[in-house]
């Protein structure tokens, strides 16, 4: 930790000074504002330019998603997961589906494993380019932007012909999937693989080596490893930190223990890691999909589950690994068909508890930046 | 009227220097007009490139091709609502974009896009022209301060420090390429913008290439130190939207923004015109030593007029590609029509070109020969604007404090250094 | 038959919330004739495999409404896994540490302590500096309004080193607080903040417990069972528009 005591409340009792007496400059950021990626409102209190302390509002996409799940039957619940990390609505709805799956005591088919790596893989992919797209833009450069959406469009026309939306997608089932791969399937998402393969080097091309990008992201929102685990942070900002920790290799969910892939680590924890980071894990994403969309077995995609679906009386905690870091459910079962808890442990909002630490002298300019590379979707913030 | 109409043909230096106050007005309007037009042409010209960069077309639907659109910008920013912070300084606020236009326009009276076509040929054209730019600091610190709101007051502090930084940088570039002048056989240099396009002439090379790679090095230094004078990418943080909403003109809406936006893009040419007055040989031909004599002469002398066929082509082939269909009739007719008046003044321009040498009319050649000189000016402007543009859309942006120690620790050095160096082989040479 | 119902979410011949540890005994989606019979199925699954096929669609339910008489290995209470002892060497450790005021349990092979609220805060320091637990997943709590002790707090941690994750719970009465984990993991901020916002439960020596998602001057809790947004709507339309609701 950098200072005494980090998380200390910040001191936001200067509304009778104006800000030509006294050196501390108390700004407001958003809840507006083009650069917060959704809404969110952080209070920094400046000395100049440098950051003293950062005070995080949120709350402002709160929509209850917890209170909610205890009215409604765990099917009818798998759409809403979705609207809360919305760029990674597969991830979520995979999450969710495993959890379920863990407390009823039933396994996925095989089939349905396949096509719920590759989906939530390919939703891996677009999550980080549109990081990608929208932190670059907050840097300065506008040009990977359009390059990112260009080629995420090809995902969700995927997502699209699979289940009929292309953000909110819903895509799997409480048991498996519901709807078998269409016609084309495995050839949209190898032509898709080879489409995607020189545009990473496209964007590595305009950011990578660029002085101005090393400028801006080297030595910017450093987060040691221990300070990381401390703080809960999970995801490619702990890996960015060095510590090596993926769910899909130390806990595999949905046989992504039958894949090889590698963890992509940084050294330094800084912005520039991260940036690594999350190209590296789309490259290996790619490579899961490849090695996946080869080898689908033949089977069902829907095990035996009950029409309703009433889990005996229990608890569960299953995580999965989603984009932004560890996506966990915490279900309370009473034995009836509504869940009587339904706990999501949001990684945004765990991470975003570290951009106090990580901005705490920094330039207001680094700030953006760093809210840039933790990768926060307000929707999973604020539930 | 008519003697100072007539006495000023065939003369071989500008009005301002003839003393021709008749002529010095029109070709004070026809500069005036020209700036206004080439801003509009660059706004055009900065969505499309920028689009095309971004993969996408940009604007297409006001006029063909959105050759319309800065119209259609400029009517809507004249009629918008004039919005005046309450608690803003009236006269000040009122005053800051006049002088950022003003800072702007005056130094285009000393640019010389030709022996004789400049307004004026001051003596001291190159210091003018550094000082005058330098007043459109003033107008932005007021902008910024007469809003009365701190994003914008922060925004123009840090754009004031930054072209104050960049000023100095800028300036021993511009020295050292002043030394290069004095290289001419009787010794003395000169700070008149015409006479340092003359010396480049004399002494056969392009001060770009001067002392290799002296003037090189110094040439670069003037490129970076120009993009952040004009406050553009990469050094456009005073105005970067996701840290200080726009910076000092935040609080400007509809004319007065235009203004601001006249005034920078205006500048951007204007430094330009001093990069390629001093070094890139001003209104000369390029390759003037490798490909000399007058056979190349006259091949070069066809390049404005092949310049707009070729534009008239291409605006020829989007008129064949536009679709067929209702909804793109007047379009179709439009740059069909664009196409033809860019084919005509291309055969005018052949016409000239070929008729000039043939018929040994002293106007037909005097005017092929001014029309040449304003032709490769203006290219080889035109050549920085789409570099200006370029840097926009592919770099990130930096942060003040790099930017500034860019300014300071890297740029000054070196362009002392550059200054030193020059001034130490100058007088080895000679 | 295959074919038909491939799209429609299958249903299993019986409506029961068997929860379906015994091995998917009839298969509805089939991708080709032959392969009726997937891994594991008990013996009376053959039976009804055999009669499934041919038939038409109704016919497997009154088929298989048969099957579970026939399945032999079928287990006959329906109440599903159920909570069992867990023993490890630090279970061990602790239990005889602590005695009475802590329970280990494994529920679907998912372990968790059941602490004593007096003993919380010793025992997650405790966790954290000998066991390595030292990353702090989660903490969140459950509202039981017709028990003693109202509310089931929490804790779910992780240890790197040991590659294993589990959940220390604890029972506290409705206005009782618990010491804060903070000074234990700094993750626990904003979780905490989290729980006093959506359930009103207090920790002892947080930097800073005020709301976090609601805005500050909100009434009530809302994720308690006795919270709903009747109530709520009712109460603001009394206060703003002074008439009854109609909800």
């Amino acid at each position: 930790m950098n200072d005494s005591n980090p998380l200390s409340p910040l001191d936001l009792e200067t509304p009778d000074k104006t800000y030509l007496d006294s050196n501390e400059l108390i700004i407001n950021m958003g809840p507006q504002h083009p650069a917060t990626h959704g809404v969110l409102r952080v209070i920094l209190k400046l000395d100049g330019e440098k950051v003293l302390g950062t005070e995080c509002v949120i709350g402002y996409l709160h929509r209850g998603v917890e209170k909610i799940a205890e009215n409604r039957t765990y099917t009818m619940f798998n759409p809403y997961v979705d609207r809360m990390d919305y760029v990674a609505a597969v991830s979520n709805g995979l999450g969710y589906c495993q959890a379920v799956e863990k407390l009823l005591n039933v396994e996925a088919p095989p089939r349905a494993n396949y096509i719920r790596v590759i989906l939530t893989e390919l939703n891996r992919i677009a999550s980080h380019q549109l990081w990608l797209g929208t932190h670059a833009l907050d840097i300065g450069a506008m040009t990977p932007l359009f390059y990112t959406f260009r080629d995420r469009e090809e995902i969700l026309k995927i997502f699209e012909k699979y289940c009929g939306a292309r953000l909110t997608t819903h895509a799997f089932r409480i048991g498996g999937c519901l709807y078998e791969t269409y016609a084309g399937f495995e050839k949209d998402v190898k032509n898709f693989l080879a489409f995607f393969a020189p545009k990473i080097g496209e964007y590595e091309e305009l950011l990578t080596t660029n002085r101005i990008w090393l400028e801006r992201t080297r030595n910017v929102g450093v987060i040691s490893g221990p300070d990381a685990i401390a703080l809960g942070v999970t995801g490619p900002v702990l890996r960015a930190s060095g510590v090596k920790w993926d769910i899909r290799k130390a806990q595999p969910y949905a046989n992504y223990a039958d894949f090889n892939f590698e963890i992509p680590i940084g050294k330094n924890g800084d912005t520039y890691d991260r940036y690594l980071v999350r190209m590296e894990e789309m490259r290996q994403s790619a490579r899961i999909i490849e090695q996946a969309v080869n080898g689908i077995p033949e089977g069902p995609i829907m095990a035996k589950v009950p029409k309703v679906i009433k889990p005996a009386v229990g608890e569960i905690y299953h995580s999965i690994e989603a984009p932004k870091g560890e996506l966990g459910y915490f279900i309370v079962s009473d034995g009836s068909t509504q869940p009587y808890r339904v706990r999501v442990r949001p990684p945004s909002f765990v991470n975003l508890q570290a951009l106090d630490v990580m901005v705490r002298g920094m330039l207001v300019a680094d700030v953006v930046a760093v809210i840039g590379t933790l990768d926060i979707v307000l929707g999973e913030v604020d539930r | 009227m008519l003697t100072a109409f007539m006495s000023y043909l065939g003369s071989e230096v500008s009005p301002g220097v003839a003393g021709n106050q008749l002529w010095a007005l029109i070709y004070i309007l026809i500069i005036f007009g020209g700036v206004s037009v080439a801003v509009i042409a660059m706004n055009w010209l900065e969505r499309k490139a920028l689009a095309h960069f971004q993969v996408r077309l940009g604007p297409m639907r006001v006029g063909p091709h959105g050759l319309l659109q800065p119209i259609a910008d400029a009517v809507k920013l004249l009629i918008k609502e004039d919005i005046i912070p309450t608690e803003a300084d009236k006269v000040v606020f009122w005053i800051a974009p006049v002088i950022g236009l003003l800072a702007a326009f005056t130094v285009y009276t000393v640019v010389p896009f030709g022996p004789s076509q400049a307004v004026s040929d001051m003596n001291i054209g190159i210091l003018f022209m550094l000082g005058v730019s330098s007043l459109g600091v003033l107008g932005i610190v007021t902008a910024g301060w007469a809003s009365n709101s701190h994003y914008p007051l922060i925004g123009a502090l840090r754009s004031s420090a930054q072209m104050v930084s960049y000023e100095v940088a800028m300036g021993l570039a511009v020295v050292s390429a002043i030394l290069m002048t004095s290289m001419n056989k009787d010794g003395t240099g000169t700070l008149s913008m015409i006479e340092i396009v003359r010396a480049q002439q004399d002494q056969h090379v392009w001060f770009l290439f001067k002392f290799f790679p002296l003037g090189l090095i110094a040439f670069v230094i003037f490129a970076i130190a120009m993009v952040a004078e004009t406050n553009r990418a990469p050094f456009d943080l005073p105005e970067a939207e996701s840290e200080l909403t726009a910076g000092f003109h935040t609080e400007y809406s509809g004319l007065r923004w235009s203004l601001f936006m006249l005034a920078e893009y205006a500048a951007m040419i204007a430094v330009s015109s001093i990069a390629v007055t001093l070094w890139l040989g001003g209104w000369l031909r390029p390759f003037p030593n490798l490909l000399s004599g007058t056979a190349f002469d006259v091949i070069f002398s066809f390049f404005p007029g092949l310049t707009f066929l070729g534009l008239a082509a291409i605006a020829v082939l989007g008129t064949m590609r536009m679709p067929k269909h209702n909804y793109f009739r007047i379009q179709t007719l439009g740059l069909g029509a664009f196409a033809g008046v860019l084919g005509l003044i291309g055969l005018l321009l052949l016409v000239i070109a070929i008729a000039a040498p043939i018929s040994h009319n002293g106007f037909l050649l005097r005017a092929a020969t001014a029309l040449n000189n304003v032709y490769w000016f203006v290219v080889k402007i035109a050549v920085f604007m789409y570099l200006f543009i370029w840097y926009r859309a592919t770099w990130p942006r930096y942060r003040f404090d790099q930017l500034m120690a860019v300014g300071w620790k890297v740029m000054l050095p070196i362009s002392l250094g550059v200054l030193i160096v020059t001034a130490i082989v100058g007088v080895i040479v000679s | 038959m295959a074919e038909e119902i491939k799209s429609p979410v299958p249903q299993p011949p019986d409506g029961e919330a068997k929860p379906a540890a015994e091995a998917p005994s009839s298969p509805q989606h089939i991708a080709a004739p032959e392969d009726e019979k997937p891994a594991a199925a008990p013996s009376g699954a053959s039976e009804e495999a055999k009669t499934a096929v041919p038939a038409t669609p109704p016919s497997p339910k009154p088929a298989a409404a048969a099957a579970p008489p026939a399945k032999p290995t079928a287990p006959a209470k329906p109440t599903g896994p159920v909570p069992t002892p867990w023993t490890s060497p630090m279970v061990e450790k602790y239990k005889r540490q602590y005695g009475s005021g802590l329970e280990a349990q494994t529920y679907l092979g998912q372990n968790y302590f059941t602490v004593d609220s007096s003993l919380i805060s010793d025992f997650l320091r405790l966790l954290r500096d000998d066991e390595q637990f030292d990353y702090c997943v989660d903490v969140t709590a459950t509202h039981y309004p017709s028990r003693q002790k109202q509310f089931d707090v929490i804790w779910i941690l992780y240890s790197f080193a040991r590659n294993e994750r589990i959940r220390v719970k604890t029972q506290i009465a409705d206005g009782a607080s618990l010491p804060s984990s903070v000074s234990i993991w700094p993750t626990a901020n904003w979780l905490e903040r989290e729980v006093y916002d959506m359930f009103g439960i207090k920790f002892d020596g947080h930097p800073e417990l005020k709301r976090i998602l609601l805005p500050e001057g909100w009434k009530g809790f809302p994720l308690r069972k006795d919270y709903g947004i009747l109530q709520q709507d009712n109460e603001w339309v009394q206060i703003n528009l002074g008439i009854e609701s109609g909800q």
